[in-house]
């Protein structure tokens, strides 16, 4: 149903009203800004966990002439906060040309197989490759978070405001008062991001091994890289599979269907990489091995290079918002 | 009511304390052993709430000098019936929905059944007990205009268009005994720019106690600081009622604004008084002599918004008793006010039980909760807060009693 598009009204009504304060830190912060321009309505966005609460509680949603959808429309503005601060200005598309592209690069470069992982691909390579890629994606994730800092204008910082955002943010504090459709969300939430983080300590792990302890990949089960890794890549797989589950029973009047194909691409890369690290892992022994690596290191790169313009940067944009709102809350 | 501190709410507020505050408003016009019921269960009907996933928070910023009083929905009240509809699902109650009652039979001052129309199709149903829970009549404008005549026609209604009185109507024609005048109701000051229904919550206004209001004749008519707002906002509604074509204004100036709760609308705003006056199509003359009349009856004194200042006028008619500043600092605003009906006082009789007093007989098998049978409790004025609460209290009571005589 079409919605009021308007965010200067639907906030003059919400704060005219205000029942929705206990639920989240949206509409404290909203009561607190005293002009609605555009870093501020990106603030709010970011804010916002679209737990949906708000919605079910407003009594002028539509059909109602105020026609008021907070979740919606913070949605929209979410997309545009981070459409305006990447560079290039691209978010979502083209995700699948490239996931595409570096599948085949990789099918075609290293094309003689020697015995074990490095036959494959030579480690110097590897690191070389994936090194670089880390740091385009550090760089442009990072530059992008600056720019959207300096443009929301906000002040100093504090490290208790620090530790109480990355508290909040670790926990997911603002899905956790939701409907239960958004606890749900948590708790695959949870499982997807430790699950990312766990992988990747398993690359810092070997990486150790490899340079401080002289060992060579692959790893035996029991090491730490293993067992970091087989950990993080089952997280990385249910938690995915559980987003995706609940994507689809979504009330379609909360979401920016605009969005939905970005984010729907990014579970399934996510899924991909997980489902290929195991299936390596599983079969590594095997003649299989060789198109496995290939495969996972491809889908790995593809989902490093789409990383600053899929919606993997909703975490940087979320954590500044919550640093933000740490910063200003009064004592 | 509370005896001490309790969850979110800060203090205590006595039985004794909150019935006197009740008499003040009603003016005595009151059931006192079924107010002294609601006042007494509100407390015990709270707890039964939260245990049905009833959710509370603390006071609204903004709201002033509530959190003592009034325990706050979080999210208000549409998040409770959400918490209410769950609950029912998860107990295996049926709810059909877009379904109009459209007659009552009644034997003996018993429900024995009845007809309604469901999705559009007519339908008879029957029940071994009925808990009438249908509202007021303050969306039936005919209703409304057969009461108050042609004033009736500059009311706006607060909430939903759909509670035309008609179960309340069926229940008196039936036999029912009917408590309160048609002309009494809960009705505030509310933005004059408001849609003619559901207008919600974010339509009231709270500048009123910390300016003047006139009518169209440039005129303040009633004391602005009689008494602390959650006791003196409904007041207003009626106020304005009875002021030539039901049109009031709010006027303050900039060293109030900001100070209370956002409206949904902007202010109107202007530079001096006759400019304002101007503006609101309010004769200027009049209007500029009645803001200097009242700026020069005040007595100096310390303004403070939180509690009775005394800070007063002298020898003005109306008096203004409390937060009484001039109004003297540009840019200067104000609010265009009509009466916003929340709901009816008129209802059906109650017992303690809730049950329908009928004209023979208390009805073994009808029962009433909220603004059907609020009339017993309010025969005229309003507490902020004080419907929820017999809502709460005898809807409760009624579903209690209805399950007991389905049993029987």
């Amino acid at each position: 149903m079409r919605h009021e598009s308007n965010p200067a009204r639907v906030m003059t009504i919400c704060n005219a009203c205000r029942y929705c304060e206990g639920y989240c830190a949206v509409f404290p912060a909203m009561e607190r800004l005293t002009v609605f321009d555009k870093a501020s309505l990106a603030y709010l966005a970011n804010l916002c966990h679209n737990c949906a609460e708000c919605y079910y509680a407003c009594p002028y949603t539509p059909p109602h002439e105020f026609a008021v959808n907070v979740p919606k429309l913070l949605a929209e503005l979410r997309a545009q906060s981070y459409r305006e601060n990447a560079r290039p200005r691209w978010y979502g598309g083209g995700m699948l040309a490239v996931v595409v592209c570096v599948a085949a690069m990789f099918w075609g470069v290293w094309r003689m197989p020697q015995p074990g992982f490095y036959g494959v691909i030579s480690h110097r390579a590897m690191v070389e490759l994936f090194g670089a890629a880390g740091v385009f994606v550090a760089f442009m994730l990072g530059s992008s978070l600056v720019r959207y800092w300096r443009a929301s204008g906000a002040g100093g910082m504090r490290l208790r405001a620090g530790i109480t955002a990355l508290r909040d943010a670790m926990s997911l504090r603002y899905l956790a008062g939701g409907t239960s459709g958004a606890h749900a969300r948590r708790w695959f939430h949870h499982l997807t991001f430790y699950g990312f983080l766990l992988c990747f300590a398993s690359t810092l792990t070997a990486a150790f091994d490899h340079y401080a302890l002289g060992l060579r990949a692959p790893f035996p089960w029991a090491s730490a890289p293993v067992l970091l890794g087989t950990l993080g890549g089952m997280g990385l797989l249910t938690g995915p599979v559980g987003l995706l589950a609940l994507r689809r029973r979504r009330d379609p009047e909360i979401v920016d269907q605009a969005q939905s194909r970005t984010e729907t691409s990014f579970l399934g890369l996510l899924l991909l990489t997980s489902f290929t690290g195991l299936l390596l892992l599983i079969l590594r022994d095997t003649s299989a091995m060789p198109v496995l690596l290939r495969a996972h290191l491809g889908v790995v790169l593809a989902l490093f290079l789409t990383m600053p313009y899929g919606k993997f940067v909703h975490g940087a944009y979320r954590f500044a918002a919550l640093l933000r709102y740490a910063l200003e809350a009064p004592d | 009511m509370h005896p001490g501190p309790h969850a979110e709410l800060e203090g205590a507020y006595p039985e004794d304390e909150y019935f006197a505050d009740l008499q003040q408003v009603t003016a005595g016009k009151t059931e006192e052993r079924l107010a002294r019921l609601a006042i007494r269960e509100s407390l015990p009907t709270n707890q039964w709430m939260r245990g049905h996933g009833a959710r509370f928070q603390p006071a609204l910023g903004g709201t002033l000098q509530l959190s003592r009083t009034n325990a706050f929905f979080l999210g208000g009240g549409k998040a409770l019936l959400n918490s209410y509809y769950s609950a029912a699902e998860r107990l295996g109650i049926q709810v059909y929905y877009d379904a109009e009652v459209t007659g009552l039979q009644l034997v003996g001052g018993a429900f024995a059944g009845g007809t309604a129309v469901l999705s559009g199709q007519p339908v008879r149903f029957r029940a071994k007990a009925l808990v009438a829970a249908s509202g007021g009549f303050e969306s039936n404008l005919d209703w409304l205009e057969e009461a108050w005549g042609e004033a009736a026609r500059n009311f706006l209604i607060r909430g939903t268009p759909y509670n035309k009185g008609t179960l309340l109507k069926l229940l008196l024609e039936q036999g029912a005994e009917s408590i309160g005048d048609p002309r009494q109701c809960h009705a505030i000051a509310i933005d004059a720019r408001s849609p003619k229904f559901d207008g919600g919550i974010v339509t009231r206004l709270d500048s009123l106690p910390l300016g003047i209001v006139v009518n169209r004749h440039g005129q303040r008519f009633a004391d602005e600081g009689a008494d602390l707002w959650p006791k003196r906002y409904a007041a207003w509604g009626r106020l304005i009622a009875f002021e030539p074509d039901q049109i009031a204004y709010s006027i303050f100036d900039a060293k109030v604004m900001g100070r209370f709760m956002p409206s949904v609308f902007p202010p109107v705003r202007a530079a001096s008084i006759a400019e304002l006056a101007g503006q609101l199509e309010l004769p200027e003359p009049e209007t500029v002599r009645t803001v200097e009349r009242f700026n020069q009856s005040i007595i100096p004194g310390r303004f403070d918004m939180t509690k009775l200042d005394g800070c007063r006028t002298q020898g003005l008619t109306p008096p203004k008793s409390n937060w009484a500043q001039p109004i003297d600092t540009a840019p200067f605003y104000a609010y265009p006010l009509r009466p916003g009906i929340t709901f009816t006082y008129l209802g059906v009789r109650v017992n303690e039980n809730a049950a329908v007093e009928m004209r023979q007989l208390t009805s073994p098998n009808i029962f009433a909760a909220g603004e059907i049978m609020a009339g017993n409790i309010l025969g005229q004025g309003y507490l902020a807060g004080i419907g929820m609460t017999i809502g709460a209290v005898f809807g409760r009571i009624a579903g209690r009693e209805a399950a007991r005589a389905a049993r029987k």
